[in-house]
């Protein structure tokens, strides 16, 4: 639309893109008016509830205050460590069974057993083993993280088109080439696929590490809020955790624009 | 030509695809097939569809090893993938996460050539093969009829002896498809590399070669006929097809054809 010539049509895009724009902010203010006045009135106990106002006041006191930032880096820390890791080993072993079939055949009911088991329930066990700072987060982050990329890495690798790998080999590519030129970046563009879940559940794993035991995070601010049944700093929470995923997965959008210029399919036209 | 040993032999090649249980037969694809090609020379081989053409060079290039007889490249037995052939697919094989330039210089980059260097000869070929200011361009940002002139010059940069083609211009509309026919034998009539083209257009391999074996019908594909090409060269690949020794050629081997192509179609047809 953007190249259409007409002077009307050009005129018409941006006329069009303000009022979506708009009707999602006057949504965002129905839902919090709805909630004002549902709670005000005592339709909805403020107790259960809480009261938008005192909700929209704590998250302001956090920001003023600086209190919150100490507990936002610990979660961004976790999130991007859990991330980075367990991409890492998604990626090595995805390469390494998608390359060796006998392994991977011996491994594939393990594999499937992990991958079905609710993992969430390891967050207790890595408290024990790693203690309630970093790094038990961090492990369960990986634990959600490690699987979706395997799994896509694993795909990616068994669907590298054979006739570019032929056509590799003939120009004279050794094994370790082969590997490096073909297998890695094939695997890549399935990584960056699979990067908005992926994310995701690094930080839902921080924040679900953080909220099971703590002393730090913005899980541990809303488990603290919860024990004195302080449900307007619970919400308050949860509307910082929000913020943050969009702008966490607004930074993936960025980082994928950038890395996979060479996409067929713009990442961005794909949703 | 006669003297020294050809650049490429298929001493009575056999490809047997193994049958769905064991102890049952097998299917057989290709049956006792000899050819040989010169130094210089521009075989084409033809044949109607589903023949084993592919198998055939795929044998040549040392990615299929045969059931049965040997490749021997200058006299010697391959074993291995052929390291003097240069391999041009049917379908797409550029990468598609390298650009042209990329694309173009990896068979360097992967001899060990240093990246600028490769980089400057492959600027170098994408010049020659009417691509120069494109090699920043991903696959995905170029036209079927510019990924093949990329691929072409990827397999050329590297200077293979043998030049493997696979119905490369196939996927092409039929203009560009003659452009790049005329452009195919510019370049081979420059390096005079000895070239086996695989095809089913007679047309196409009429006016490209120096010599046409003909395939017969699948299945224990085996040639059928050759036939030395004596048009004058340097060739137009359009104007030639309306010269009159051209249609005596085309006539005579037409009719050697033309019995395998119905046989393959009434294959097709039983099996349909």
């Amino acid at each position: 639309m953007r190249s259409a010539s007409g002077s009307d049509k050009t005129a018409a895009a941006p006329r069009r893109r303000t009022p979506l724009f708009v009707w999602r902010v006057v949504m965002l203010i129905a839902a919090f008016a709805a909630w004002y006045a549902l709670t005000s009135t005592g339709v909805l106990p403020a107790f259960f509830f809480g009261r938008p106002v005192v909700v929209l006041g704590r998250v302001w006191d956090w920001f003023s205050s600086g209190k919150i930032y100490p507990h936002l880096g610990v979660t961004l820390v976790e999130t991007v460590l859990a991330f980075a890791i367990g991409t890492l080993m998604g990626v090595a072993a995805g390469l390494w069974l998608g390359l060796s079939p006998t392994a991977a055949s011996l491994l594939d009911p393990y594999i499937k057993a992990a991958n079905a088991m609710p993992r969430v329930i390891l967050a207790p066990i890595f408290a024990v083993w790693f203690g309630l700072g970093i790094a038990s987060k961090v492990a369960l982050g990986i634990t959600l993280v490690f699987f979706i990329v395997f799994f896509n890495v694993f795909q990616g690798v068994r669907e590298v088109s054979p006739v570019v790998l032929a056509s590799v080999r003939m120009l004279g590519a050794t094994r370790r080439q082969l590997l490096r030129h073909v297998y890695l970046p094939s695997a890549t563009s399935w990584v960056f696929s699979s990067l908005h879940t992926s994310v995701g559940m690094a930080f839902v794993g921080a924040v679900v590490g953080e909220y099971l035991g703590s002393a730090a995070g913005v899980g541990y601010l809303i488990l603290q809020a919860e024990g004195t049944f302080d449900i307007d700093t619970v919400f308050a929470g949860i509307l910082v955790l929000t913020a943050f995923a969009l702008l966490l997965d607004l930074a993936v959008t960025r980082a994928e624009r950038h890395l996979l210029t060479w996409h067929p399919r713009a990442p961005a036209d794909e949703r | 030509m006669t003297a020294a040993a050809p650049v490429l032999a298929l001493d009575r090649i056999g490809v047997e695809w193994p049958g769905p249980a064991p102890g049952a037969p097998g299917y057989v694809a290709v049956e006792d097939v000899s050819l040989s090609v010169g130094r210089g020379e521009f075989v084409s081989v033809v044949g109607p569809t589903g023949c084993g053409k592919s198998t055939l060079l795929n044998v040549a290039a040392g990615l299929l090893a045969p059931s049965s007889g040997s490749v021997l490249v200058a006299g010697e037995r391959l074993s291995g993938l052929n390291r003097r052939a240069g391999y041009l697919f049917q379908a797409d094989a550029l990468m598609p996460w390298r650009n042209a330039r990329e694309n173009v210089e990896a068979g360097l980059i992967f001899a060990g050539v240093e990246q600028p260097q490769a980089s400057r000869r492959a600027d170098e070929w994408l010049r020659r093969v009417g691509l120069s200011g494109f090699g920043d361009r991903y696959p995905h940002q170029l036209s079927g009829g510019m990924r093949k002139r990329v691929a072409l010059a990827q397999v050329l940069i590297l200077e293979p002896e043998i030049l493997l083609m696979d119905e490369p211009f196939a996927a092409l509309d039929v203009q560009t498809r003659q452009l790049m026919e005329n452009e195919l034998l510019e370049l081979w009539s420059a390096e005079r590399r000895s070239v086996v083209f695989i095809t089913h257009d007679l047309e196409e391999a009429i006016a490209l070669s120096d010599r046409i074996v003909l395939l017969s019908a699948a299945p224990r594909t085996r040639p059928i006929g050759e036939f030395p090409i004596d048009l004058p060269r340097p060739r137009d690949v359009a104007e030639i097809r309306l010269t009159p020794r051209f249609l005596e050629l085309h006539g005579r081997i037409w009719a050697a054809l033309r019995a395998e192509v119905l046989k393959a179609y009434a294959v097709s047809q039983r099996l349909g």
